[in-house]
């Protein structure tokens, strides 16, 4: 019997590439397993559209297609060890599948507050759909949230919950929300309008404690001053899914390192011939700007990585894998939108409109762009889209 | 044969992720809004699923 393919992650990378190994022509066995128990949906929803309303499983999952109806989902499982010199992964049910090739797709899961009193109910991060459930809860009207870690995800979250009518404070060690990769300029400005809705900023602030007995009740910031508190979001970064392949020889420093063919590359620099990554896990260098492999956390990220996979493993790829970066971002009315890596730059410039306004910034590393963001003027934004095509 | 797009206008943000999959059915229109041509033959099939695949939203379907 053929081995299958086993796709170890079933959010919407491995969703992707199995849908993308049928769509070239791999007809053979595919497995996903899964550590969560809900069918891959999409998850930027979480942060916004499901803290603000009821919303199902159904309204945020992806759509089944009739090509990937015989894919065998192994859900609520969790795969803890790969021997990739055997082709195989043990799940924790002490299980052994066999693989003739494997993607790995786990993603992240999110970085999590570390304080001496750390006990306490009411601590909350945004990664599944089970946490967002959680936390839509509790975001009544009049309750006091903070907010630790002023990113996209931290930002959104403030924006959702101020919306709800909670108290929203945000506290976090860089100068202004969102910096890197926004800019000075851009950041500033998003706090502004953040703080004119009546959200609070702490920045530059450390958390070095909590206060409560079982419930959160106030967070201690690094200057003494308590923060009353009765809902703790936690949106501090990720941590990459990728112990379950230690003790294989695979470069692990940062994600995993793979080759231009999403293929997984050994410490001496060869590539595993049947072990692939995608998605935010992966770590591989983009043409489009320079040799440095990087994990990109963008949600276009797993769609096009997995379609590399499918291409190179039905033997169809073409030329250098070159994908475009784009993120979006939706907060109170501001609709952001971004192509390019904006943290490359050394130079940041508004291009367009008016800062306090709709307007767009154009990001430049040694005079070359390498990224453009827009609050609004998403026509405008999108014209500079080709100026990331591989020439 | 003929293939139905229908894009959930309570979902849809605009970001126009859409247009550079299957540009001959989805395009942006002054004020920056999503607009799209409901029906088109199914030689557009690849670049309308590839669409339903980039919308951030999700709101993009073909109608069975």
């Amino acid at each position: 019997m053929t081995k299958p393919v086993i796709i170890v992650g079933a959010s919407m990378g491995g969703l992707r590439a199995a849908e993308a190994l049928r769509r070239f022509g791999y007809a053979g066995p595919i497995t996903v397993i899964g550590e969560e128990r809900h069918a891959p949906y999409n998850r930027p929803p979480l942060s916004k559209e499901v803290l603000a309303a009821e919303v199902s499983h159904e309204a945020v999952a992806f759509p089944q297609r009739d090509s990937t109806a015989d894919v065998n989902w192994l859900l609520g499982t969790k795969i803890e060890s790969a021997d990739l010199e055997h082709s195989t992964v043990t799940d924790s049910q002490g299980e052994t599948h066999a693989y003739g090739t494997l993607i790995i797709a786990t993603g992240l899961r999110p970085k999590r507050l570390e304080v001496a009193n750390g006990e306490l109910a009411g601590r909350h991060a945004v990664r599944t759909l089970d946490d967002a459930i959680a936390l839509r809860k509790e975001l009544q009207p009049g309750a006091k949230v903070v907010v630790l870690g002023a990113g996209f995800i931290g930002c959104e979250v403030a924006a959702t919950a101020r919306k709800l009518g909670c108290e929203v404070t945000v506290v976090a060690p860089g100068i202004h929300p969102i910096v890197r990769p926004l800019g000075i300029d851009l950041a500033k400005e998003l706090q502004r309008r953040h703080e004119a809705m009546g959200v609070k900023f702490f920045m530059k602030t450390q958390v070095t404690d909590l206060v409560g007995s079982t419930r959160v009740q106030g967070v201690v910031l690094d200057d003494g001053t308590v923060l009353e508190c009765d809902v703790l979001i936690e949106a501090i970064g990720s941590n990459v899914n990728d112990e379950w392949l230690e003790g294989n020889d695979l470069d692990l420093s940062n994600g995993v390192l793979t080759d231009n063919d999403m293929r997984a590359l050994k410490t001496g620099g060869e590539a595993w011939p049947n072990v692939f990554a995608i998605g935010d896990v992966a770590r591989f260098a983009n043409p489009l700007f320079d040799g440095e492999p990087r994990r990109v956390e963008h949600w276009n990220i797993p769609t096009d990585t997995a379609k590399r996979v499918a291409q190179v493993f039905t033997g169809q790829a073409e030329g250098q894998f070159a994908p475009i970066p784009s993120f979006w971002s939706d907060q109170y009315d501001m609709h952001i939108l971004a192509y390019g890596l904006l943290a490359l730059a050394d130079e940041v410039k508004l291009i367009a409109g008016e800062l306090q306004d709709e307007c767009v910034f154009g990001y430049y590393r040694e005079g070359k762009m390498v990224g453009v963001c827009g609050i609004g003027m998403r026509t405008t934004v999108m014209g500079y889209r080709k100026e990331f095509e591989l020439k | 044969m003929t293939i139905k797009i229908e894009v959930d206008m309570t979902k849809c943000q605009h970001y126009g992720q859409c247009v550079f999959e299957a540009p001959d059915i989805f395009r942006l229109n002054a004020d920056d809004k999503l607009e799209y041509t409901a029906e088109a033959d199914d030689s557009e099939l690849a670049n309308v699923e590839a669409a339903i695949d980039v919308c951030p939203m999700q709101a993009i379907s073909l109608v069975k």
